[in-house]
């Protein structure tokens, strides 16, 4: 079934739209494929362009069609993007016209990895993907929730998809924040079967709703065949969530981290944000002793202050004080600061390799007890050392053989 | 390939030292193709103007006209004729556009406007250009004028020069200029005149110095006329022939330039971190060195980065090349630098500086960059940071055309800082899906073995010739790639560019710094 004569409109078009396109399509009767391109990059990639619009629509067994496409310079995959999401507004089918996966998007991720720093991509503007891994952020967040706007929610699934497959976020890990249950059920579809790593699941406010996005997943796994592990990362954004915060932390596996939204969280209060953040603090603390209690990564609310830079830091050495290991982006410059901050100090680092090497000499010895002068170190203490060297150690702070060289 | 036009304006071509076809002749005037860096001198004797003798002059000193048009129609302006103007207003200026609606109240025909760069105000002049009013322009073009130029519909054939190419143009007599306006911000009746003082305040006025010294009649047009002194003058009341006093000739706000913030772009400032790390850890930010960065956002990020490192090492920098701006000047004024070399003061920080701080002093091109001075100063500069539209796998750069083949920018200094002992370019691996290194540049510029190290956000690509820069980046952490696997991964994410077919038709040259030909722009299909 299929709708004909009807003009649909997808995709971003304006002064400032960058690496985007807008496509206008149209079904016919007959006159077979006319195709309008109105390229910025025509030049030197109109006969590419063209062949693409004509690919997908071949894809798709269309046979008359009108597409426009006004288009500043969006990438293969962007096209298609919006070229499906405009189809799929007039013909029904199970089809997916995906671009190839890039070898470096099939890793997987693991549980303990660091998240200091997750930066926020709009699901619906390619040109913040882009490049937004060379700011070598823990994490990317490809956004269908808050960052798209409702009438385009359907458009930014495909983009999303596509840009899963195909664009290089240089070793991020990969994650999507799914919209609100049950609307976010449907993201799933367009997520799971591509390698995504980890899902924002927003507005948290119970277990069941971890459980509801389990067995969507266990459902699409079993009609693709796909298995790649997925991770969760719930959202806390009100105050129900924040009694349930050790329900939903603990509800599965799968959840390796949570998160507190303080918009959300202080709108529900009825009270304003602040940057001191006492309004929020009880919340704050209740979610990292769950998260602490639960054996997982609590991560604080994204600093909207994309300018002020001392006050960023300022607020990550709090939100390290208070136990959190983790922070949201919207901005890349931030990334540098929250990694900075996050990271150990010189002191903390050096009391560490201490006990390291204490550690190693009682190995080769033979000894079965640790000691730094002193001091007996109990085997908690070792692995908090390890940890802190294996961060400084992926901070670059120190060389990767600091063992073997000179004190 | 290229085929041959029966319309074309010009039949001769030959290959040139960098592989480009370039014609012999255009305008009626014979071209010697680019020979390689440093090959090709000229001989023989500086040209000279007329001689003149002050008693054709006012003994009181008082060389004032009643109008910009009294003064150009004394200067003797009839067709053919080729008119200077400076372009230290920027988008800001008022002067050029008048002096062509006198002309063409005149009736004057087939001028040559022989600006030292031109601006997107100056649009105004494509009627001119229509009409036969103007002939051509040699200097750069920006914006419509370079549409203007690239569709073929200007009557002469439009030539490019660097800034130093410019000075050495008009000592060499290649350029003979019949008339200099030269707008000033202060003048006195005498002719002398500086950009120091006044409404349309612009630092300095060294891109007029040489229509000054060459001209055959000279005019100063400012709108802060002063009592004899104008002191200090930037130009010589010696040199000109007529003042004229008007209400504007600038745009305050225009004469700063718009491309002269520091970028807010994160891709950008990453970037300029980058090309300060490298500098870093090269040891070419060491104390007591020099650096020059371009006018565009990324390059004056990176005098941002610099100054981090500076005051983190606690070491300075003997003396950094403008064009200035409120970044350098906090520089200056903090300690970090001994000295600003100033060719053009890009915003009124620069400006106010320079007037009020000894060590913040104006250069010229006849100083810094032209061919025919007994040496000059970008050779002593350390590392200049410049940018371009385009680099091929031969580090060959272009700075004029975009990849589609309109001619969009001119050269301004650019050629003349490749002669720096090393010369960096930040650019984007590619710009929306336009990748910047490419198997073959639109236009050549600047020849590849002048230029050392390419910075994009995705890896650092250093000359081969830069064997020493090789070495000294080997450990540093920074992702040094080569330039074949820099296009590579270019074209992997924005997809292979396809060729495109120019018509054969020249309607520009770009000039070396020498004054040969180093290639020509096509009239785009």
């Amino acid at each position: 079934m299929s709708i004909i004569n009807k003009k649909v409109t997808v995709g971003n078009l304006g002064a400032k739209v960058r690496s985007d396109c807008q496509v206008s399509l149209e079904l016919k009767d007959t006159g077979g494929i006319q195709l309008a391109i109105n390229s910025k990059v025509k030049a030197i990639f109109g006969k590419s362009i063209e062949k693409l619009c004509a690919d997908v629509l071949h894809f798709f067994d269309i046979e008359h069609a009108v597409l426009e496409l006004e288009d500043r310079g969006a990438l293969p995959f962007v096209i298609s993007a919006r070229i499906e999401a405009a189809l799929k507004q007039l013909i029904e089918t199970d089809k997916e016209y995906l671009p190839e996966i890039i070898p470096e998007n099939t890793t997987e991720s693991k549980k303990e990895q660091f998240r200091f720093s997750r930066l926020y991509l709009p699901g619906n503007t390619p040109s913040m993907m882009i490049n937004a891994g060379i700011h070598k952020p823990n994490g990317i967040i490809l956004d269908l929730e808050d960052a798209v706007a409702p009438d385009k929610k359907e458009e930014a699934r495909y983009l999303v998809r596509n840009a899963l497959r195909a664009v290089n976020f240089y070793g991020a890990e990969r994650m999507v924040r799914i919209n609100q249950l049950p609307n976010g059920l449907d993201d799933l579809d367009f997520v799971v079967p591509h390698n995504v790593n980890l899902l924002l699941i927003p507005k948290c406010e119970s277990a069941d709703q971890i459980h509801q996005v389990e067995v969507r997943i266990a459902q699409i796994r079993k009609k693709t065949g796909v298995k790649h592990q997925i991770f969760f990362m719930p959202i806390i954004e009100s105050a129900l969530g924040v009694e349930k915060a050790f329900e939903i932390a603990s509800s599965s596996d799968n959840v390796v981290a949570m998160a507190i939204g303080l918009e959300d969280f202080t709108a529900d209060l009825g009270v304003q944000r602040t940057n001191e953040g006492i309004e929020s603090f009880y919340a704050r603390t209740r979610l990292v002793n769950a998260c602490k209690a639960a054996g997982i990564q609590p991560i604080d609310s994204v600093f909207s202050d994309v300018s002020d830079m001392k006050a960023l830091a300022e607020n990550v050495k709090k939100s390290k004080a208070l136990g959190f290991e983790g922070m949201g982006c919207i901005h890349p410059r931030q990334i540098v600061v929250i990694h900075e901050n996050f990271a150990p100090e010189t002191a903390q680092i050096e009391k560490a390799q201490k006990i390291i090497r204490a550690f190693e000499e009682a190995k080769t010895k033979g000894l079965g007890v640790v000691s730094l002068g002193t001091k007996m170190i109990d085997p908690p203490v070792v692995k908090r050392a390890e940890t802190t060297l294996n961060l400084a150690i992926e901070l670059g702070l120190i060389s990767k053989n600091w063992l073997e060289e000179k004190e | 390939m290229l085929k041959k036009n029966p319309n074309s304006k010009n039949m001769n071509l030959v290959k040139n030292a960098i592989g480009r076809l370039v014609p012999t002749e255009v305008n009626g005037e014979k071209q010697i193709p680019f020979q390689g860096v440093n090959k090709y001198k000229p001989e023989g004797f500086k040209h000279a103007p007329k001689i003149p003798s002050n008693v054709d002059y006012p003994l009181d000193g008082n060389k004032k006209v009643a109008s910009l048009k009294e003064a150009l129609i004394k200067a003797g302006l009839r067709d053919g004729m080729t008119i200077s103007t400076h372009h230290h207003f920027r988008n800001g200026d008022l002067i050029a556009n008048q002096i062509f609606d006198i002309a063409k109240e005149l009736g004057v025909k087939d001028l040559r406007w022989f600006p030292s760069a031109s601006f997107p105000c100056h649009e105004h002049l494509i009627q001119y250009l229509e009409n036969g009013t103007i002939n051509r322009i040699e200097g750069s073009m920006n914006g419509a004028l370079g549409r203007f130029c690239s569709e073929g519909k200007m009557k002469g054939t439009a030539i490019l020069r660097s800034h130093g190419g410019r000075y050495q143009a008009v000592q060499d007599g290649e350029v003979k200029i019949d008339i200099a306006v030269i707008g000033a911000a202060c003048a006195d009746p005498f002719g002398n005149a500086n950009g120091l003082y006044g409404q349309s305040a612009s630092g300095l006025l060294g891109f007029a110095l040489a229509d000054s010294q060459y001209a055959d009649k000279v005019i100063v047009v400012t709108d802060n006329m002063v009592e004899f002194p104008c002191v200090p003058w930037q130009i010589q009341g010696n040199h000109v022939d007529f003042t004229v006093e008007m209400d504007k000739v600038g745009i305050p706000e225009k004469i700063i330039s718009g491309t002269t913030k520091i970028t807010k772009s994160p891709d950008r400032l990453l970037l300029a971190e980058m090309t300060a790390k490298f500098c870093d850890v090269t040891g070419i930010i060491r104390d007591g060195f020099s650096f020059q960065t371009g006018a565009g956002g990324t390059s004056l990020s990176v005098s941002m980065y610099f100054a981090d490192i500076m005051r983190e090492r606690g070491i300075k920098a003997r003396f950094a090349r403008g064009g200035s701006n409120k970044y350098l000047v906090q520089m200056l004024e903090e300690g970090l630098i001994d000295y600003i070399l100033d060719g053009q003061t890009f915003d009124l920080e620069g400006v106010r500086s320079m007037a009020e701080n000894k060590n913040h002093v104006w250069t010229s091109p006849f100083t810094s960059y032209n061919f025919h001075s007994k040496g000059n100063f970008a050779g002593m500069v350390d590392v200049v940071i410049l940018g371009a539209t385009e680099v091929d796998v031969n580090f060959n750069a272009n700075v004029v055309t975009h990849s589609d083949g309109v001619l969009l920018h001119g050269i301004g200094g650019w050629q003349n800082c490749l002669f720096s002992k090393t010369v960096i370019l930040p650019l984007p691996l590619f710009r929306d899906r336009i990748p910047v290194i490419r198997d073959e540049v639109t236009t050549v510029c600047g020849p590849g073995e002048l230029i050392d190290v390419i910075v994009t956000e995705r890896g650092i690509a250093i000359n081969p010739k830069r064997t020493d820069l090789i070495e000294k980046a080997k450990n540093s952490g920074l992702p040094i790639k080569t330039i074949q696997e820099l296009k590579d991964e270019a074209e992997k994410i924005c997809g292979k560019p396809e060729k495109i077919d120019f018509s054969d038709e020249i309607v520009a040259l770009i000039k070396w710094v020498d004054g040969t030909v180093i290639d020509a722009v096509r009239k785009v299909m």
